[in-house]
């Protein structure tokens, strides 16, 4: 594939991603800091290049149940939003969570709680990673570091979307979607034909042909004990995922003594809290989370029985330490540091975090 | 005696639509939405468009309504249908999509999709069953609910001073620019039914002709909400509901016919 490089935000990397991975559609409403994937889209006019449907919606209400209708009729369709503008969408994340529908949904995090502050935060971990909506059910979540990664994990957002029929969340935050960044992109691929539509969501609405009943997209099942089995072949989607989709990347954890774990934008300042501590003498490792949902509680159960003690970084008052706590069954001490409500840590911050939590802890 | 001889397709006078399924329906014995079921069914069927037609339901009494239309069908969140409807026509311009949905549905809960869907125009037919209340939550004040009207939300009558006028949403839809045709039926009598389904026709139609957004309201009846006898309950709808909802197109063509 041919490589160009460009220089963007990591909201852009979104837009462009889209329209390079053959996104049938995008539905959104203005939102900052998130809110250049739509400008780009607008400005790039996709409907004339690939046929792509750009709609500002009313609402993320709307956005999101636009979200829905499009992939209900099996197209690759996705929004992007911040924080409140994501709590709007929560109605309609179950909704295609209990309807099994792939799209993917970009949440570039600012402040909060309440309309909070436009700058970044890493608050809407449990909101993300724990439902959010009602009932029981796990978006697929995606956790990009990068505004290369913002790019890519667009087009590995389509395969799990619709590999599993679930929603897919990139948590950003509006560091990473403000942040001007070197990518590469790749060749434009093309939007489905209608036969591959067919062929790679044949259980969608798309029309009904002469050879076959309707299809219905639907939560709803009235008889308690089929929505029980319903919720039986939900879970074992997602345990199928928490086998075989894990991803991280472990950076100097082999010997290490003592490990950051962190994703996105608190991955990049503890790596250079990392650096800092190594000039001290100290042997850190981090471990960045790539997926959040599925949780590698794998990787982190081994490293809690090699290590010394981890420290959870991240931009909220303590969310993503929970899930590390309960993956290390307190093998080893844990604690967590994040600056939050819209401040970010610097690498200093957080290896004097390190220093007093963990390392001369009594 | 029944003579086998005269089962002929040549004899045959009425037949059911195949673009509704072989399922029972649920609704109470005399309501209005088996009837507009079937009437779309039949336009569907009497267009050719069965493979075009996409059916978003509500939330309402006829959140089933996918189990009748034998179409490819979506059941949306209360309120949302015009959204889902709006991205599914906007990426198939070629298809039918239509919404089917209760007044609280469509008037209340999903106000701003409905106005939204229309003002942008989208080339979506939307049929609008007005019964004046909350069918199927047992029987609760609707935003069409009319004053002094008793429900389970108002057991001493509709009051303007603690819950607002009755929701003309209809003759609102008709001043946005993006509607083309507006009108509002009913069902009760074979001869509104046959005024009906030309209006649904004509709604499809247009839809083909992508001319915009269709609306048609259909005045219905809800017995068992209303707790009356279904004769009853469409005596007192001619009576009451027709005066604050009277039946007749209000915009055709694009032009307002009526203020
Ligand atoms: C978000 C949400 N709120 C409330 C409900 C409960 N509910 C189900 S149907 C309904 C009212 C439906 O009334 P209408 O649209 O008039 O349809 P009808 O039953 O009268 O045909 C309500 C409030 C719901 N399902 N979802
Ligand atoms: S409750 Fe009312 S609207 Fe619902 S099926 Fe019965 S009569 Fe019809
Ligand atoms: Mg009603």
């Amino acid at each position: 594939m041919a490589k160009e490089l460009k220089l963007m935000k990591g909201n852009e990397a979104i837009a462009e991603a889209a329209i390079r991975s053959g996104c049938d559609g995008y539905f959104g409403y203005p939102i900052t800091p998130q809110s250049e994937v739509m400008e780009h889209l607008m400005a790039e006019k996709p409907w004339e290049k690939t046929g792509m449907v750009v709609l500002q919606a009313e609402s993320e209400t709307s956005s999101i149940n636009m979200v829905y209708g499009g992939a209900g009729v099996g197209k690759k369709v996705m929004t992007s939003s911040s924080s409140p503008g994501i709590s709007l969408m929560q109605e309609g994340l179950t909704y295609l969570a209990g309807a099994e529908l792939p799209a993917i949904v970009v949440n570039v995090v600012r402040g909060g709680p309440g309309l909070g502050t436009i700058q970044p935060s890493q608050a809407d971990y449990f909101q993300a990673t724990k439902g959010g909506g009602h009932g029981d059910y796990q978006l697929f979540v995606l956790a990009p570091a990068t505004v290369q990664e913002m790019y890519d994990f667009v087009f590995l957002g389509w395969e799990i979307a619709f590999k599993y029929r679930n929603p897919v969340m990139i948590l950003s935050d509006g560091a990473i979607g403000q942040v001007m960044e070197k990518l590469y992109v790749g060749d434009y691929v093309p939007r489905w034909t209608d036969e591959e539509l067919r062929k790679n969501a044949p259980w969608a609405s798309f029309g009904k042909p002469t050879d076959r009943k309707h299809h219905i997209i639907t939560s709803l099942e009235l008889d308690s004990a089929k929505q029980e089995l319903h919720n039986h072949k939900l879970q074992a989607k997602y345990r199928e995922m928490e086998e075989k989709e894990v991803r991280f990347e472990a950076i100097n954890c082999d010997d290490a003594d003592y490990i950051f774990v962190a994703y996105g934008s608190s991955a990049r300042i503890a790596e250079k809290a990392m650096q800092l501590g190594k000039e001290k003498g100290y042997k850190i490792g981090i471990l960045r989370l790539i997926t959040l949902f599925p949780f590698p509680k794998k990787k982190i159960a081994e490293l809690s029985t090699k290590v010394k003690g981890m420290l959870a970084v991240e931009m909220s008052a303590g969310q993503m330490v929970e899930d590390v706590r309960l993956a290390a069954e307190f093998r080893c001490p844990i604690e967590h540091y994040g600056r939050y409500g819209g401040i970010i840590h610097t690498p200093q911050e957080v290896l004097e975090a390190l220093e007093e939590k963990i390392i001369k802890r009594k | 005696m029944f003579n086998q001889d005269i089962v002929k397709p040549e004899n045959l006078v009425y037949k059911r639509t195949e673009v509704l399924t072989d399922n029972v329906m649920h609704y109470c014995p005399g309501c209005g939405h088996g009837t507009t079921h079937r009437i779309i069914a039949e336009v569907i069927e009497e267009m050719g468009i069965q493979d075009k037609a996409i059916c978003v339901a509500p939330v309402g009494c006829s959140v089933l309504a996918y189990n009748y239309f034998e179409v490819d069908s979506l059941g949306a969140a209360h309120g949302r249908a015009p959204a889902l409807a709006t991205a599914i026509q906007r990426l198939n311009p070629d298809k039918h999509t239509f919404t089917y949905q209760g007044d609280g549905d469509l008037a209340a809960i999903g106000t701003a999709e409905t106005i939204h869907a229309c003002n942008r125009g989208e080339n979506i037919v939307i049929i609008f069953i007005n019964n004046g209340i909350y069918g199927m939550t047992g029987g609760q004040m609707a935003p069409t609910t009319l004053v002094g009207m008793k429900t389970a939300t108002t057991p001493y009558g509709r009051n303007v001073e603690l819950n607002g006028y009755p929701l003309q949403i209809t003759e609102l839809l008709a001043q946005l620019p993006g509607t083309y045709l507006v009108t509002r039926q009913s069902v009760h009598t074979a001869a509104a039914v046959r005024k009906t389904k030309k209006a649904i026709r004509q709604a499809f139609e247009n839809q083909k002709n992508k001319k915009g957004t269709s609306f048609v309201e259909v005045v219905s009846n809800c017995n068992s909400g209303w707790k009356m006898p279904a004769t009853k309950a469409n005596e007192w709808m001619v009576e009451n509901m027709f005066a604050k909802y009277p039946i007749g197109d209000i915009k055709v063509d694009g032009e307002l016919v009526q203020k």
